[in-house]
């Protein structure tokens, strides 16, 4: 394999519904940083039928170039129409890293393209960069970095022989670019015929999931609220915050003991254990039992009016005050910086 | 209905702790367990073995520990096992650990095949659709719910916000959910026959047909290169501020981790 053969970065456009998943534009972002490190451009690849219009705002969104695959096959995912059109795409434009995002249809198809085009994969990555490789004095290589063992050792992780590097990357992790409809729109319809037989699997039925509340566990966000809350009419604002943030609520074992929160909703030793992205602790004092479920959040932001509370000791920002304050006024500035975004 | 099940022995990774001196993972003491997704794929295969009386093999590449594994499946039910294992398999990733397993499953018979969506360790993801994709087959990740209709499976397939009820010719592979069902005990007279009656066949490297450019270290394309501990949380910092400005703090640091 020549490995100079192959340039520049993709990223596969996940679509459902015909709209762009947020993951996308995060790997636009990720992938231009790598691109100016690379010298090189970006170029997402987007699977669909009828976005033309979508397809543009990739374009606005920092990439480069879109590769644009237009085929009602590729309406809603299936793993085989999906596999044979990257696979052509990659195998034909030889781009030296493709980044999928680490969502169920990212998670999916990425193996499959990478068992059929013989290079390797890594999962769910936190962390990407550029690198020179340790024998080959400058061949660049992407450093990918990921948790491993339920998130209690990271591993860094290359690909030094094979082309394209591939990985699918944990979706809220990385940081979108700047927007701008004035950034040139440069798209490339590629022409895809799939055989009738790559469709082979039928789907009977399409059930969208109604989000109620999501499972704490799955949450990136999780807005807490414990004893100090007072009552169960005060979880409406941490339904709130956790509404603005993309998460939901959960609770300590005390508002759940008392009945103010449904027991789905409980972390800790008795509870469930949790690893958002964000933790936020409103009036939970924080008993050891509380901590085993939530102290492997990525960050935790604490509110409560006992500045003595152990919560603060596990706390990455702690604030010591009157949550009924202080959440109404975080849910203005939310919705500030939300419109200003 | 021949039915092969792919299974992983894992570390039990809510048991894992880290060493704080020397931020290395500690191993000793942990149990290994059947890996949970793959340990309800089992499961799947076993009630399709009591409706359509299947014929169940288990299948585990690992080091020869691993068949206390395998032990525990054919205690559940499973009527073969087959202990992939050799030196030159080992340091395999995700490709080079499907190719070995495609290699092996090629000398079964199945109309089946189930492994689990992912394995507690690594989380990866990666060898099942990999596994079908050497073997050519159909693959159908995520399952929720599985039928048998005819010569033709039914999957109830899950994503983040939706699902998927798909139709898909047999011969196919599908990976399990651990929400898939609650797989049952070993009975006793099952753990009686895994040890006396039921053998564990034993495969080496001569045993697939494979080159050994494709297996173990040689096979695989990613290294890892570094290992480390996210090390030990440190408290951060705590403000006695007004509300207001608590409110615009909290804001400035979601920023600062782009959580916003």
């Amino acid at each position: 394999m020549n490995i100079s053969e192959y340039k520049g970065v993709f990223v596969f456009a996940e679509q459902r519904d015909r709209t762009v998943q947020k993951v996308a534009y995060e790997l636009i972002g990720k992938a231009k940083e790598l691109a100016k490190d690379l010298n090189t451009t970006v170029t997402a690849v987007l699977l669909g039928y009828d976005m033309i219009e979508e397809a543009k705002k990739l374009c606005y969104a920092g990439a480069d170039k879109v590769i644009y695959a237009d085929n009602e096959l590729l309406d809603e995912y299936m793993t085989e129409p999906y596999t044979f059109t990257l696979h052509k795409i990659i195998t034909e434009k030889k781009p030296e890293i493709v980044l999928y995002g680490a969502s169920a249809i990212g998670r999916d198809v990425a193996p499959r393209v990478s068992a059929r085009l013989k290079t390797g994969l890594t999962a769910d990555c936190t962390g990407l960069a550029i690198t020179e490789d340790d024998t080959n004095k400058g061949q660049l290589n992407l450093a990918m970095t990921r948790p491993a063992f339920g998130g209690n050792l990271m591993a860094t992780i290359i690909i030094g022989k094979h082309r394209p590097q591939m990985a699918t990357v944990r979706p809220g992790v990385m940081q979108k670019a700047k927007y701008s409809e004035n950034n040139p729109v440069n798209i490339e319809q590629f022409m895809i015929d799939i055989p009738a037989d790559k469709k082979n699997v039928e789907i009977l039925d399409i059930t969208k999931i109604i989000q109620q509340r999501m499972n704490i566990e799955d949450a990136k966000v999780l807005v807490s609220g414990g004893r100090g809350m007072h009552g169960p009419e005060n979880y409406q604002m941490l339904e709130e915050l956790a509404g603005l943030l993309g998460g939901t609520i959960s609770a300590s074992r005390a508002a759940v003991d008392a009945g103010w929160v449904p027991k789905d909703r409980q972390v800790g030793q008795t509870g469930k254990t949790v690893r958002p992205n964000l933790y936020i602790a409103c009036g939970i004092s924080g008993a050891i039992q509380h901590l085993a479920g939530m102290e492997e959040s990525d960050f935790i932001i604490a509110i409560n009016k006992d500045e003595t509370a152990p919560i603060f000791e596990i706390a990455d920002v702690g604030i010591v005050g009157d949550l009924f304050k202080i959440v109404p006024l975080l849910i203005e500035e939310l919705k500030k910086s939300k419109q200003m975004a | 209905m021949n039915i092969v099940v792919c299974i992983k022995q894992v570390p039990d990774t809510t048991e894992v702790r880290i060493d704080p001196k020397t931020n290395t993972l500690i191993r000793e003491g942990v149990p290994s367990i059947i890996n949970p997704d793959d340990k309800a794929g089992l499961e799947a295969a076993l009630r399709l073995k009591d409706e359509y009386n299947a014929h169940v093999t288990v299948l585990t590449m690992g080091i020869p520990n691993a068949e206390d594994a395998l032990r525990e499946a054919l205690a559940m039910g499973a009527d073969e096992a087959i202990l992939i294992t050799d030196r030159a398999f080992g340091g395999a990733d995700t490709l080079a650990t499907s190719t070995t397993l495609a290699a092996a499953i090629k000398n079964l018979d199945y109309d089946l095949i189930i492994t689990g969506r992912q394995a507690i360790d690594g989380d990866t993801a990666q060898v099942g659709p990999q596994i079908a994709e050497h073997l050519g087959l159909v693959n159908i990740s995520y399952a929720e719910d599985i039928k048998i209709d005819g010569d033709k499976i039914i999957v109830k397939r899950q994503y983040e916000d939706r699902y998927h009820l798909l139709k898909t010719k047999l011969p196919c592979l599908i990976t399990a959910l651990a929400e898939l069902n609650k797989p049952r005990y070993m009975t006793p007279g099952g753990i009686f026959d895994a040890y006396r009656e039921k053998r564990i066949k034993i495969w080496n490297l001569k045993d697939v047909d494979i080159s050994q450019e494709c297996v173990g270290l040689k096979g695989s394309p990613t290294k890892v290169v570094k290992s480390f501990t996210k090390g030990a949380k440190s408290a951060g910092k705590v403000f006695s501020l007004e509300p207001q400005e608590s409110a615009e703090l909290i804001v400035e640091k979601m920023k600062e981790k782009f959580i916003i």
